[in-house]
């Protein structure tokens, strides 16, 4: 798994590429939570994502549950059939705003 | 989280092939994922010694077996916590040393991986039918699963008893068929995008054939006529009773089964469906002494089973073996299982398969004080949950009317399906034992209330309503057992021909017998359990025993809502009416008396003569009316009821009873109508023209209102 973040106008940008399973949810649940201190918005872009574990999909909760607890927010771009699949039948998919492209997620945010 | 970190067992003492562990916690029993590692911890009485074997998930070899220092042993649990394991795809097992001595209840062997009897997940099964790889090393092997779901605000409903409709599913019949519509056939998850269909017929509880994991594969066989193999398709047969059936969720092939089902489950609560297991725990799917050793009998074969005194196993399950259930230990693991699936699950209720052997002591004697019934009756987490015991075994206790209820279990009502039938196909000497499964079978549950009973014509076990009016006796040989298999006394009665038939008059006079039986059914108090599909006018081609088949004889086809169009419009209806009149849904026995001073008692009976009923042996019909000020034992007002059953072959005069005040009687239900004249929505019953009489037709149920 690769993680590339970055921040601009406020909005937390992630990118992953790979599998978010057991394996890399600790890394990158530690990597976006040293971001999160003082931003509450965020745009996960899952293009380059070709699987998500139980693991990876409770990283994406606890995500959400620290951001809504602080009036903020992360939307999903670019989540795959499959994925998005996995995420309807696991109930996981009740918590997110999925968005096809980031311009989508970022007009959402404006 | 810095300051947890300080604890010195987040650490390891030990290293073995390279993995770090340290010693363990004896409880919870069972895999839990602890910090930075995960604990095992299982017992064995007799076991003397033993090794965790760990596989990555589907490897063909352990990657590490890790021999349990006897300083990890505390009295007859062995425990430990390893470091550092990639939780969600490893497999975990145990190698148990011991005497092997089977005269004496002893079966140990080292050499075979044994599962964790808690384990919460098992792989192997993961996709419905997939290879069968019984020749693998370790076929059914632990798993360790999340127990951190979201649940948000959702809690068990506690619906009260006497409110409840149950709909009897199998998991992977209700949405195998193609005609089901859904993405993903056969799973938990179709299952949810079924439940408008659940809430707009109008039940309020699923109850789930077994759902535990099971293996589809065991004893299957080539049907010998076409070579379509046979499966376990029931899954009465446990191999783990912590685990859900993977092969049953979408998504299970990512070991996400836990989530999945909880989020249905989380679904039906947020729709007011209630959740009910039928549970397995009279027997495993170990078998004999000629059977597999899976985990039970490798890791304590005494403890688990009732044995002979040479050491043979015990069969009042009808298939092999028989759980331990009044053994101490095995009595915790029950209780163990049932918490952690109402708690864990948020299961609403449990109906336990042959319940009559939870009541055996260990050496196979029914018990007057069964200690296992007694603790789940006065457990503190199972307190709001349904108890329901199929009140017999198949090692001839027969139990309903008297199971020991300890004021909560409830029972498979098995007289009330026989009396129905036999009435509903005009045998003599039953319009007595008819009003008394009307009336929530007082004769046997005066103490315990109407909810003692769950009221029932047909379950998964028998003929489908459609075939209790289209076969006289079984057909089951497609099961490849020379249709030797099956209850042979199915009280049906097939209309005239035997099977399928173009005859109109036949098919005219079985549909209105399903609307019969249903109209009986959903007037009776107690709590009502339809068959999956019952409503829509299912059939098995006679087949009254379909365990085996994994096919279209099991699988619903919801082409039927149309073919049937007069049933199932007929079933959603009368169980709406069941909903919108209280007076049905009384939680105490009627008292035959007026106590609300209306002028009516809250019951009364009738036959063709008005306040005469006719208990004779010849007699096929039954009246009766609920006098609504006594609606909810007289705490609501509804309607008055009035409910005439003709099982004569032909038209019968009944004179009606005369209402009070200006009130009339309409006209509701008149089975003898084709549809859509059969039935009339609230508010829009007709006035009867003749207020004194009433000709119902050959076989048929006719309901009045009064208001």
């Amino acid at each position: 798994m690769e993680v590339i973040i970055h921040t601009k106008n406020d909005i937390v940008y992630i990118t992953i590429q790979g599998s978010v399973d057991s394996k890399t949810a600790g890394d990158l649940q530690a990597r976006i939570m040293e971001k999160l201190a003082d931003l509450n918005k965020i745009i996960m872009d899952f293009s380059s994502v070709d699987f998500l574990s139980s693991a990876g999909l409770r990283v994406l909760l606890m995500l959400y549950r620290q951001l809504n607890a602080n009036g903020g927010k992360v939307l999903l771009v670019g989540v795959s059939d499959e994925i998005c699949d996995i995420m309807s039948m696991t109930g996981f998919i009740n918590f997110f705003e999925l968005y096809n492209t980031i311009e989508e997620a970022e007009n959402h945010f404006n | 989280m810095a300051e947890l970190d300080t604890r010195i067992d987040f650490y390891p003492t030990n290293e073995h092939q390279g993995l770090k562990y340290r010693r363990g916690r004896v409880l919870p029993f069972g895999a839990t994922l602890v910090p930075n590692g995960v604990n095992f911890s299982i017992f064995s009485s007799a076991a003397t010694s033993c090794t965790l074997v760990l596989f990555k998930k589907n490897a063909a070899v352990p990657f590490a077996e890790i021999p349990l220092p006897d300083e990890f042993r505390v009295g007859n649990v062995y425990a430990i916590i390893v470091f550092g394991l990639d939780y969600e795809n490893i497999e975990y097992g145990y190698k148990m040393d011991g005497p092997y001595d089977p005269k004496n209840g002893y079966r140990f062997n080292k050499n075979i991986i044994l599962s964790d009897p808690y384990a919460k997940a098992i792989g192997g099964r993961d996709v419905w039918r997939d290879v069968a790889n019984l020749d693998r090393l370790y076929p059914f092997r632990s798993r360790l699963v999340f127990d951190d779901f979201d649940w948000e605000e959702d809690n068990p409903l506690e619906t009260p008893m006497e409110d409840l409709i149950i709909y009897e599913i199998h998991v992977r019949g209700f949405t195998a068929h193609q005609s089901s519509g859904v993405r993903h056939r056969g799973t938990f998850a179709a299952i949810r995008e079924k439940i408008p269909y659940l809430r707009d017929l109008g039940i309020n509880g699923i109850e789930l054939m077994p759902i535990y994991e099971f293996d589809e594969y065991e004893h299957s066989r080539e049907n010998p006529e076409t070579a379509e193999l046979l499966v376990n398709y029931w899954g009465y047969s446990t191999l783990d009773f912590f685990a859900p059936k993977a092969g049953y969720a979408a998504t299970g092939k990512y070991g996400m089964a836990v989530d999945e089902l909880k989020t249905l489950i989380k679904e039906l609560h947020r729709n007011g469906i209630e959740v009910i297991l039928d549970v397995v725990f009279n027997h495993t799917a170990e078998g004999d002494h000629r059977g597999p050793t899976i985990s039970f009998k490798g890791v304590d074969n005494k403890t688990y089973y009732m044995l002979t005194p040479d050491g043979y196993y015990f069969n009042f399950s009808g298939t092999g073996n028989t759980l331990n259930c009044n053994h101490p230990v095995v009595r915790s693991m029950v209780l163990d299982c049932l918490r952690y699936w109402a708690s864990e699950y948020h299961i609403d209720g449990f109906r336990f398969d042959l319940a009559s052997i939870l009541g055996r002591a260990q050496d196979g004697s029914p018990l007057n004080n069964p200690p296992l019934l007694e603790s789940l009756a006065h457990d503190p987490i199972l307190a709001k949950c349904k108890l329901i015991a199929e009140a017999w075994d198949a090692g001839g206790l027969y139990q309903v009317g008297e199971f020991p209820a300890y004021g909560r279990w409830a029972e498979w009502n098995g007289k009330y399906r026989d009396a129905v039938r036999k009435f509903l196909k005009g045998d003599r000497n039953t319009v007595g034992q008819l009003s008394q499964c009307m009336q929530g079978s007082p004769e046997m549950y005066l103490q315990r209330g109407t909810t003692a009973g769950i009221n029932f014509i047909t379950c998964h076990d028998g003929f489908t309503l459609y075939d209790l009016f289209a076969y006289n006796s079984k057909h089951n040989e497609a099961n490849g057992e020379n249709n030797q298999d099956g209850n042979n006394e199915n009280y049906s009665w097939n209309c005239g021909c035997e099977g399928e038939t173009d005859d109109a008059e036949v098919n005219f006079l079985r549909h209105r017998q399903i609307k019969n039986a249903l109209a009986i059914l959903m007037l009776s108090q107690g709590v009502p359990m339809i068959l999956m599909g019952d409503e829509m006018g299912r059939t098995q081609y006679g087949n009254n025993n379909t365990y085996c088949h994994d096919n279209e004889l099991n699988w619903l086809n919801w082409e039927l809502i149309e073919k049937n169009a007069d049933i199932f419009a007929f079933a959603r209806y009368i169980i709406n009416f069941r909903n919108q009149h209280p007076i049905l849904r009384n939680k105490e026995h009627y008292r035959n008396s007026d106590y609300k001073n209306s002028g009516y008692a809250d019951i009364t009976y009738h036959g063709t003569k008005a306040w005469y009923a006719d208990w004779s042996e010849i007699n096929t019909v039954f009246a009766f009316m609920l006098d609504g000020n006594h609606a909810k034992n007289g705490f609501v007002k509804d309607d008055t009821i009035y409910v005439a059953i003709n099982m004569y072959w032909d038209a019968l005069n009944f004179e009606l009873p005369q209402l009070s005040k200006n009130r009339k009687w309409h006209v509701a239900i008149n089975t003898a109508m084709p549809h859509p004249e059969t039935f009339y929505h609230n508010n829009n019953e007709p006035v009867l023209n003749n207020q004194n009489n009433f000709i119902v037709g050959a076989r048929s149920v006719i309901v009045l209102i009064g208001k």
